[in-house]
Formats: C-alpha cells, structure tokens, sequence
C-alpha cells in the first residue's frame, strides 16, 4: 500500500473533511463514555441539551464561541502564511492584561465607544508586539517560532499573575488574585438581555468576514498566500517576504490580544490567571478543523464551545468527567489532520 | 541470439482515466543499452516505477532471467538485481557517501556496523567503473554530478546487473553527460545490462543499441540505433514532424542592457568576476557554458536577488546595479527563471494568479489594496489563448500544467508586457521537441519587436540557433563575443573551455 498525491483537492472533500473528522472523533469518544459506564447516546444528547437545550444553553455556547473565533482567525491566518503561532494563549493573556489595565481608570473621561475602541486597540498591539519578537528571530536567526511562541506562553501567564498579586490586584476581591473591575461604562453591552452574551458575538463574525476579505481579496491576502506556499517562487515576483511575514504576525497577534480584551470586556470584567480554559490552544483546533477558512472559523468554534459547554452538562447529569471535552477536541484534532491528509494524497494499494 | 536478461510483457497502468502504460512489451538483452525514448507524458517514467515495484500494474507481467517478478515490491527488484538510478536523487544530504550507500542493507540491530568492509567495497566498485566519489564526503557537499554517481554506486553496491536510469542526463552539463555514457559503455562490458530513459535524441543516437519509443503509453517504434536517425525519431516520438525556428537577419538598435565589470562574492567563490556584456535592442545575446560557471548568479543579479559587489549594471542609461524584482518588472526587465517549479510559479496557486503575481501592486490588477480579479482572469485567459497553453483555464491550479505548458505561462507574462529586456535563464531545459520550437518561435518573436534578450543555456544548438552574438562564461568570467556566423563547433567549444583566457595571457 502507498500514498499518492491527488492531482486536485476537490472542494467538496475540503467541505467533507471537517464533518468526517468530528464524526470519527465522536464514535472514538463513544467508546471512552461507555467504558464509563454510561451510554454514548443517552451522553451525547445530554450534551446537545446542555449546548443548545434552552434560551440560557445557546447563550452559554455563543459567549464561549466569541474567543475561539479569534483565537481561531489568529491561528488560521498565520498557519495560511506558514507561521506557526503557537503562542495566541499568551497573546490572548496579554491583550486581557491590557485592557483590564487600561479599563479600569485610565480612559473612564471618554465617551464610552471611544473608550472601547481604544482598549481594543491597545490590546491588539500588545498581542501583535508579543508575536514580532518570534517572526523576526525568525527571519533573522531561523529561530523556531513553535519553540518561542509556545514558550512566551508561560512567561506571560506567570507575569499576568505577578500583575494580579501586585500593581492589578483588587483589594476588594477577599484575597483572591484578580484585577480591578474595568469601568462599568466600558463594559461591552448585552446582545441577548438577562445572559452574559454580549455584543462581542457581532464583532467576532464582522472580523471573520472582514479576514475573509482581506485573505481572498486583496493584494496583500494573495502575497502572503504566495509566501507561504512558495518563498522563493514569491520573492522572486516580487513580493517582500519579510515586510509581509511581520505583517502576518501583526494580524495574528493583534487577533489574539483582541480576544482577551473581548473577553475582559465582556463576560469576565477583570483578568485573572485562569480565565483562559486554553483559548489560545483551541484556536489551533478550531482553525485546523476550519481547513484554515476564516468562515469556516466560526461554525468550528461554535462546534468547539459546544463541546466544552455541552460537557459541563453531561458531566452533571451522568457522571462522565468533563475531561471528555478536552478529549473530544483533542481526537477531532487528529482525526482533521488525518482528514485533511486524504484530501491531498490518496492510498494506493 | 542471447536470451533476454528482462522482459517486459504487456504492462498496462491506468491512473483514473489515463492510460499511462497500454499493453508495453519490450525486452533487454544482457551487455546492451537499450534508450527508452519519448516525450514528457509518453509513460516513460511509469513504465520503469512498474519494472521497479514503485507501481503495480493492472496488467502484464515483468520477467527477469525468465522468472516472473512479483508486482509491487522494489524489494524483489532488487533482490532480483534491478537496480534504479531516479532522476530526482533518493540521497539524504546529511549523511556520508558510504552511509548513503549501505542504509537499508545492514540489519536494523546489529550493533557494529562493518563501516571499514563497506567503505572497501565501495572504492573497489568505484574504481572498477570509474565512478570516482570519496566515501566520507558527506552528500550535501557533492555535486550534482557526483550525486549521481553516489546513485549508481548505491545500486551497484546491491549487486544490480540490470541498471535503470530515469532521465539521467536532465541534471547533468554536456561533458559530464558524455563522461557517464563512457561510465555506461564500460559497465555494459562487464556484462551489465542498462535502460535509460531520454527525451534528447542526440544523447540516444550517441549511446544507445537499440532504441524504444514511447508515445501516449504505447509503444510506437524499436529500432537499432545504427538503422536509424534523429529525425525519423523525432518524428516517431512526437507523431508529426517538428523543426524548431531559426533566428532571420534583423537589425539591431542601440544597447538596451549594459554590464561593466560585473563582480559578485558568495562566501569564499567569487561566481562572477568582472563581466562585461551588451545587448542591444532586437538582439539575442547568447550565454553559453557548463553549468555551474555563474549562470545561475547571473540570473539572480538580472532578477533583482543577488546584489553585485562591484560593477555596474544599466538599462537604457539607468544605473540598475541594486535592483530589486519589484523595480524589474516595473522599469520592463523581463524574466524566465532557470527554475519554473522553485522560481517561476507557485504551484498550488492558480494560473491567473501565476500569471499577475508580480504585477499585483499595478493598477491594471489592483485597486486600493483589492486584487482586479476579473481584470486578472481575463488577463490570464488571454495568456492561454495567446500563448497556446494547454490543460489549463485561468482557475486551473499551476501546478497541474506540464513543464511546456508552465513555461509558456511563465513566457506569456512577460511578454505580454512587450519588455525592452528579456532574460531568458535555461528556458528549454527539461521541455520536449514540440514545446522547444514554440518556446523558441516567443523568442525569436520577441526579438523581431524589438527586445533584447540575454538567452543563457547549455544547449548549443538553442545557443547557435537563436542568438545573434555568443560569449561563453567559464569559472565566473565571459569571453568576448563572437557572432553567430563565426560560432562554429570548434570555436565555441574553444570558449567553452576557457582557452580564449590563455590566448589573451599570451
């Protein structure tokens, strides 16, 4: 038996690939729950209820969807350029560090959407000054951008906790290390009254459209697609690799931090050292099972948050731990990667 | 009559809807060279990955000594003494020659390797068929010519008495190509067998017994080499006569491109030493030479990716010697690559955007940031119709297009933007007769609108055929000129062999 490359990849086993993966990634899953002891299909359904089973459920799931949409345009576009950022959760921590700094005082004179506008901003550059420093030793020194992104990860987890303990901490938390509340102006507003689903869900899907466009529309979505596929091919056009690699990383980081100020804006109104369950990390998931498509980013993440919620309820109602939900999207993971690797290459015996 | 050593009896491979191989037979004699001739396409290559077991086919069978192989395992390939030498090398760049060599024929735990009995066997062998290779060089630091030896050897080294080469001669410069013909010949007097595998007549004619030609997966013709000539296989292997255009008297205009005292350092080499050279409007300027010598340094200067050291370099009068690729094609410097896969063309992009990737920032194809699509793709339809580019539509992945049809493309850009200059790096190399003349009438045309064209190549027919004036390139330097009139064999093989060097010392 031998693997072939496929003369095309079609485009309806690219669309196929995603539903293929979750699908085998589930019956995998399945098996782990019934050596639980509980039944798959009885576990599953409960899991449904729990993501979408009432008005409070979906709500649940969206505010969850919102980071992992752009955790997961942040990994989606730097993978499309060949840039492996590994690193969005500590961009994502960052870009919270940021706003939660900035919102609790400093900007409470504005005029509240200016005010808003300008936390996002300066989280956005804070992720995208975090992803530089890896892209540059990248094109200068050939350093592994895996290796740093990953590693500045635990770097800016440990100094948001420095932060939260010293200059950030509330003194009226009981103790707890949390930030200052950010100003209740600057809080986003509600999209769905009596939930924590905030308008966040508007912006999310406005930035996917708006990556879809520059990705497929514009000359410098078309370069980079150019430098990552072939870097010698494009330099050789023209295209200035290294301004459009800086560029890339700009984009993604500022993705990530933009996650974190949503998300301190949002549901959560301060930073605190676990107010990430991994979103950075999901976002590889959700932009590989995406197929690196900006739209495709959404429905992913919207699949991913309802696992993670989903399995909160079931954990509850049938005892199966909720680490099932990590194992979930861990396998569907895999089983895109396997998915993805059929549509280029075929078996042959 | 001896019995034939290797049979092949009725192969057929189908890929989808291709019929790659239909019903081959052929066979090879002990001590004989048999050429397996055809075009890009015609199954050559699969027709060897079967003989191999890279591929099983879906029907006939592969005998050797009489025994039928079993379908599908290189193992019993080699087992059986078939040994293959793939055009693209199967070497690994950061182990030694004798590690290259013995990897896969030692057993996986043992723990002494007999590194010292190996090394032995391999200079025995390598002095036996002159192949002459050190057995501690590592293989990143060989040539592209030493690779090759390297390959032989390791199929030597497993006894193979029947060797395949696939395209053997596609990386190699012409000299080196006549040195592994002799290696050949001397191998089949020891009693080896050999099939190689060509598109190039001359090299068939010169090194061949007999001849098979292939042509869309059958087998068209056999001929003893003696009984036959390059044109009737020219004709065979294409199915229609073909005859590449000759270059027709035209006047020629002021100097378009202007290099004085050219000079690039790379690490310790020096692969261009103060080169001077002019080409001037409607003229084809010829850079002949063995690979290797500076072309493909030339090649990057003129596009922009290599900056010189000293000298200078103008287009019109314009001082051009720190170009970029984005001011090329700006001021109208247009550029064939010498690699149409790693420079010329993104692969997984489509041909439309193949074909504006280096006009993307001009107004015909963007504005305000936002790429002209349907202004790109009507640009790319053009190409296809006006450049005869075959297999593709403006969506169609690039990758899919054959080389001819890639290269077209690559030619079609540029001269769609009717450049004053042209470089044309190896435009040929690796095309077949029918896209060759094509390739050649662009130019050819090219020029009658008034371009200059620097044309640097190995082949010296394509050299005398198309250019007005010829300077050879040897070791970074180019010899003077000599007009195409005065080109004959002698002359430029005298250039080619740096001797114009002494003559001046003298």
């Amino acid at each position: 038996m031998r693997v072939e490359r496929r003369e095309d990849i079609s485009l309806t086993a690219l669309l196929i690939a995603p539903f293929a993966a979750i699908a085998v990634a589930l019956a995998l899953c399945a098996g782990l729950i019934a050596m639980a002891g509980v039944n798959p299909a009885a576990a599953y359904a409960e899991m449904l209820r729990g993501a979408f089973g009432s008005r409070l459920a979906v709500t649940e799931t969206l505010t969850r969807a919102v980071p992992l949409i752009f955790t997961g345009l942040a990994a989606a576009v730097a993978f499309r350029a060949r840039l492996w950022n590994i690193g969005a959760e500590g961009q994502f921590y960052i870009g919270a560090l940021v706003a939660a700094g900035l919102g609790h005082s400093l900007l409470s004179g504005l005029p509240a959407p200016l005010a808003i506008a300008l936390v996002m901003l300066a989280s956005m550059a804070g992720g995208a000054a975090l992803l530089v420093g890896p892209a540059l030793m990248r094109l200068r020194f050939g350093v592994d951008e895996v290796v740093t992104t990953l590693l500045l990860n635990f770097i800016v987890i440990l100094f948001v906790g420095l932060m939260v303990e010293g200059p950030l901490r509330d003194p009226m938390a009981f103790g707890w290390p949390q930030s200052v509340p950010v100003a209740a102006d600057l809080r986003l507003p509600d999209l769905v009254p009596r939930s924590r689903l905030h308008i966040g869900l508007i912006l999310a899907l406005a930035v996917a459209a708006l990556v879809w466009l520059v990705q497929s529309r514009t000359v410098f979505g078309a370069e980079t697609r150019a430098a990552g596929l072939n870097p010698r091919a494009a330099a050789f056009a023209g295209v200035p690799l290294t301004a459009t690699l800086v560029k890339v990383a700009l984009l993604s980081g500022g993705l990530a931090g933009l996650a974190g100020a949503v998300e301190v804006l949002g549901p959560a109104g301060k930073v605190t050292t676990t107010m990430s369950p991994g979103f950075g990390y999901a976002g590889i998931v959700v932009a590989m099972l995406a197929a690196l498509h900006p739209m495709g980013v959404v429905a992913a993440a919207v699949f991913v948050a309802t696992v993670f919620v989903g399995a909160d309820a079931m954990s509850r109602a049938t005892g199966v731990p909720s680490f099932i939900a990590d194992v979930i999207m861990s396998v569907s993971l895999l089983a895109m990667l396997t998915a993805l690797l059929f549509t280029t290459y075929r078996l042959r015996r | 009559m001896t019995e034939p050593i290797l049979e092949l009896d009725g192969i057929t491979k189908r890929f989808g809807a291709l019929t790659a191989n239909d019903a081959i037979s052929l066979r090879l004699r002990q001590g004989e060279i048999l050429a397996l001739l055809g075009e890009n396409g015609a199954g050559k290559t699969t027709l060897m990955n079967i003989l191999f077991g890279h591929y099983a086919a879906d029907a006939g069978e592969v005998r050797v000594h009489g025994r039928p192989l079993p379908p599908g395992q290189p193992r019993a390939a080699i087992a059986a003494g078939v040994g293959m030498v793939h055009q693209h090398f199967t070497l690994a760049g950061n182990l030694t020659v004798t590690e290259n060599i013995t990897l896969g024929t030692e057993p996986l735990l043992r723990l002494d390797s007999r590194r010292a009995e190996a090394k032995a066997r391999i200079r025995n062998l390598s002095e036996t068929f002159g192949l002459p290779v050190d057995p501690d060089a590592r293989v990143a630091d060989l040539s592209v010519g030493e690779r090759q030896r390297v390959e032989i050897l390791k199929a030597l080294y497993r006894n193979a008495r029947i060797l395949i080469l696939d395209e053997p001669t596609a990386v190699l410069a012409a000299p080196e190509a006549e040195q592994l013909f002799r290696i050949l010949r001397g191998m089949t007097a020891t009693g080896l067998s050999i099939i190689f595998i060509s598109h190039k007549l001359h090299e068939v004619m010169a090194a061949s017994d007999r001849v098979t030609v292939l042509r869309g997966g059958r087998v068209v013709a056999e001929r003893r080499t003696a009984d036959t000539s390059p044109a009737e296989l020219a004709e065979l292997m294409v199915g229609r006569s073909v005859t590449r255009p000759r270059r027709a008297a035209h006047p020629v205009g002021a100097p378009v491109l202007v290099a004085r005292g050219l000079t690039v350092r790379e690490g310790h080499g020096t692969p261009l030493d103060a080169i001077d050279f002019d080409v001037a409007q409607g003229e084809i300027l010829g850079i002949v030479g063995v690979s290797g010598n500076g072309q493909a340094t030339l090649g990057r200067v003129l596009s922009g990716l290599a900056r010189p050291l000293a000298g200078t370099l103008t287009f019109d009068g314009r001082d051009i010697t720190r170009l970029t690729p984005r001011q090329a094609v700006q001021l109208g410097l247009g550029r064939i690559p010498e690699d149409r896969h790693a420079e010329g063309t993104v692969g997984d992009l489509t041909v439309w955007e193949n074909a504006v990737l280096e006009r993307l920032r001009e107004p015909a194809f963007s504005t305000r940031g936002f790429v002209r699509r349907a202004a790109a793709r009507s640009f790319a339809a053009e190409l296809i119709r006006r450049f005869d580019i075959r297999g593709a539509g403006p969506d169609t992945r690039t990758r899919l297009l054959s080389g001819g049809n890639m290269q077209k493309l690559i030619l079609g850009r540029n001269i769609a933007a009717r450049p004053r200059f042209l470089l044309a790096n190896q435009p040929t190399r690796g095309l077949d007769e029918g896209a060759i003349a094509a390739v050649h009438a662009e130019l050819l045309a090219a020029r009658a609108e008034g371009a200059a064209i620097l044309l640097v190549s190995e082949d010296l027919e394509e050299a005398v055929g198309l250019s007005d004036r010829i300077q050879a390139i040897v070791k970074g330097r180019l010899s003077a000129p000599v007009t195409a009139e005065a080109a004959d064999a002698r002359t430029l093989g005298l250039m080619m062999a740096g001797i114009w060097e002494t003559r001046h010392a003298g």
